[in-house]
């Protein structure tokens, strides 16, 4: 034990150096070969929990394609976020029809932010579907948005959650707003939880503001996504002769 | 040579980190994830297996490296190599399951100021051979994932009424949601040391007896 | 996407979201220190202090790694950074403000392994706050943690005059304890958002 503490203090700078900077290469190394490993995987996770989540808040979808959303039109769109728009996912059935639009939207709630996805229907103009995808709710109180099965009746009946523009299409017609517990008179209108009326509060308000920012730019041009999104190239063979 | 005994690989060297100087309930290290991480029982095994993986990783290349890191830089060197394992282990658990990875959040990274991990490698890695180490350090991960999993169970089944996700009391029970919550790992903690600190006191009080009547 | 208000951000990181009490970050010098009024205090104090400079180096580091892409570098150069500001801290203090040094002297060291410093400067990455809501971030970060020891001290004193059975003198009791200061915390929540 003496000799190795007389000895440590005439470690020369260079040999520190020198072993440090092979640590840090060496753990350089390692690190670049796992990033490189688990990139491709980690965006496929990625992309199946996307399509996972697309396709239960848009009911008969199986396909899905993405579209970024601008004031100029309707583009499609790679997965990751490219340029500023607003990235929604449309879900197709088998045979290419646009069952509904997957779209992001974020409220305020509780403890912080309430991540969800919806799905809406351009048929009905209304929301069918929602799935959080993120949220620091209280467990056993806020996370009822989730099971409550009074509030998942909000969006599961025949017509859904309202969310109809108004005749010159720049705003929804009623803003979607979330109601005390048992006081729900409108289509519009969410029915609270009761004791989660906060929680239920934040999925209406993101609801609300991401429609109202969403809907005008997408309304115009949903004729072209309906009509856009044939089946893949698979089975040519069903096309119609003149 | 007064070094020879410790320096055999024997069940000993695996068997006390799990028991006798458990890092959680002995030693009381690492508390942040054994609280944050256990609200349930598959949360607790995952973040037992990674601290695992990375106190093992680390020991091994720290005891690899004993003789040529110098021993001024020598706490710079453990952190980088631990954090090292910490970015792999965090980009697997990202790769094996998304949901997983959501679910353990920022504590995945904090391992790396978990202070088992660079205690072990200061007190015991640096200074023995690698196959030691790495017994060590497998023991030493064991104890921490049977202790994360002492809570993880307790609060599960106490708190959403159910083990490992399976519901185990039908519909009936109303869980006690206060035991996944944060006040919950503080108080279910403090249970099992009291069961613990109970169990040391009760040994002590006979072995204390037994020699007040073979002196007597 | 709408954005977290700077109010709600303080309050959030201070009491509702308390670092220690909810989060269960730092609990090591939550435990340790927490045995007197006298320490308590300029450990939180040190704490608060190398929180708001941890924040603000993260935050340009983190704007340094995404601006190269090279995003899983983070945690270890974070580590690295940290480790250095306590010591640049510790360094500055003793050379302009000898008194505060001796006060937070021997509790330097002790921060870089704390895990509510590191936790701060990934939380928030994981939710992008801008600069200026990173700053509030640390500040509310800083000002819960000496909350929260101040007031475990203040229990722990009263508790130390208990009495108590043997096997529940150590450790067990003082984890109830927070236990019950975290329930009292829970009570927080919700506040600043509305």
């Amino acid at each position: 034990m003496k000799g190795q503490d007389a000895q440590a203090p005439a470690t020369p700078a260079l040999k520190m150096l020198i072993v440090l900077g092979g640590i840090a290469m060496l753990s350089g190394f390692l690190v670049v070969l796992v990033d490189q490993l688990t990139k491709p995987i980690i965006e496929a996770n990625q992309q199946r929990a996307i399509e996972r989540a697309v396709f239960k808040v848009v009911p008969g979808a199986t396909l899905r394609r993405n579209y970024l959303v601008t004031p100029e039109g309707v583009h499609p769109a790679g997965d990751v976020g490219s340029g500023n728009g607003i990235t929604v996912y449309g879900g197709y059935d088998d045979q290419g029809r646009l069952k509904g639009i997957a779209v992001n939207g974020a409220g305020m709630g509780y403890a912080g932010l309430v991540y969800l996805l919806y799905g809406y229907d351009p048929d009905c103009a209304c929301i069918r579907r929602f799935e959080v995808l993120k949220m620091t709710e209280t467990p056993g109180l806020g996370d009822k948005i989730i099971s409550d099965a009074g509030f998942q009746a909000n969006f599961i009946g025949p017509d859904g959650l309202s969310a109809r523009l108004n005749g010159a299409g720049t705003a929804l017609e009623n803003a979607i707003l979330t109601v005390k517990h048992g006081s729900k008179q409108h289509p519009w209108e969410i029915d609270a939880i009761s004791g989660a009326t906060i929680t239920s509060k934040a999925v209406g308000k993101a609801l609300n503001q991401s429609a109202q920012n969403l809907l005008p730019l997408l309304a115009p041009h949903l004729e072209q996504l309906k009509r856009i999104d044939i089946a893949p190239a698979e089975s040519p063979t069903n096309g119609k002769g003149e | 040579m007064g070094m020879n005994k410790s320096d055999d690989v024997t069940w000993d060297s695996f068997a006390e980190g799990l028991w006798r100087e458990n890092p959680v309930f002995v030693m009381l290290l690492g508390m942040c994830p054994v609280l944050a991480v256990t609200n349930s029982a598959i949360n607790a095994l995952a973040m037992g297996l990674a601290t695992t993986f990375v106190l093992m990783a680390s020991g091994l290349l720290i005891s690899l490296m004993r003789h040529l890191i110098p021993k001024q830089v020598r706490i710079a060197a453990f952190i980088v190599i631990i954090a090292t394992f910490v970015t792999v282990v965090d980009y697997s658990i990202q790769a094996i399951s998304l949901d997983l990875y959501n679910a353990l959040g920022a504590f995945i990274q904090l391992i790396v100021v978990n202070c088992i991990i660079l205690g072990r490698a200061e007190a015991y890695a640096s200074k023995r051979r690698p196959a030691l180490a790495l017994i060590s350090a497998l023991g030493m991960g064991a104890g921490f994932t049977f202790a994360l999993l002492c809570l993880g169970v307790v609060r599960e089944i106490l708190g959403a009424g159910a083990l490992f996700g399976f519901d185990l009391f039908g519909a009936n029970f109303e869980p006690w949601v206060v035991m996944v919550l944060p006040p919950g790992g503080f108080i279910i903690l403090g249970a099992w040391l009291l069961l613990f600190d109970w169990r040391k006191h009760r040994t002590q009080l006979r072995s204390l007896q037994e020699e007040r009547g073979r002196a007597g | 996407m709408p954005a977290e208000s700077l109010s709600f951000i303080f309050i959030n990181a201070a009491l509702a979201n308390n670092f220690v009490l909810a989060l269960f970050l730092g609990l090591c010098p939550f435990l340790g220190v927490s045995g007197k009024m006298e320490t308590a205090v300029p450990m939180g104090l040190a704490t608060s202090f190398v929180m708001l400079v941890s924040s603000i180096c993260a935050f340009g580091i983190n704007l340094l790694l995404t601006s190269f892409d090279i995003e899983f570098l983070r945690l270890i150069s974070y580590i690295a950074v940290i480790a250095s500001a306590v010591q640049l801290v510790e360094m500055t203090l003793k050379k302009f403000s000898p008194g505060l040094f001796r006060a937070l002297g021997i509790f330097l060291p002790l921060i870089t392994t704390n895990c509510a410093i590191l936790g701060l400067a990934l939380f928030q990455t994981f939710k992008e706050y801008n600069f200026l809501q990173s700053l509030v971030y640390a500040l509310g970060a800083g000002a819960g943690f000496t909350l929260a020891i101040v007031l475990m001290a203040g229990l722990r004193q009263r508790l130390a005059l208990a009495n108590l059975p043997t096997p529940a003198r150590g450790a067990a009791m003082s984890l109830m304890l927070g236990g019950l200061l975290s329930l009292a915390f829970m009570g927080f929540a919700g506040m600043g958002g509305h």
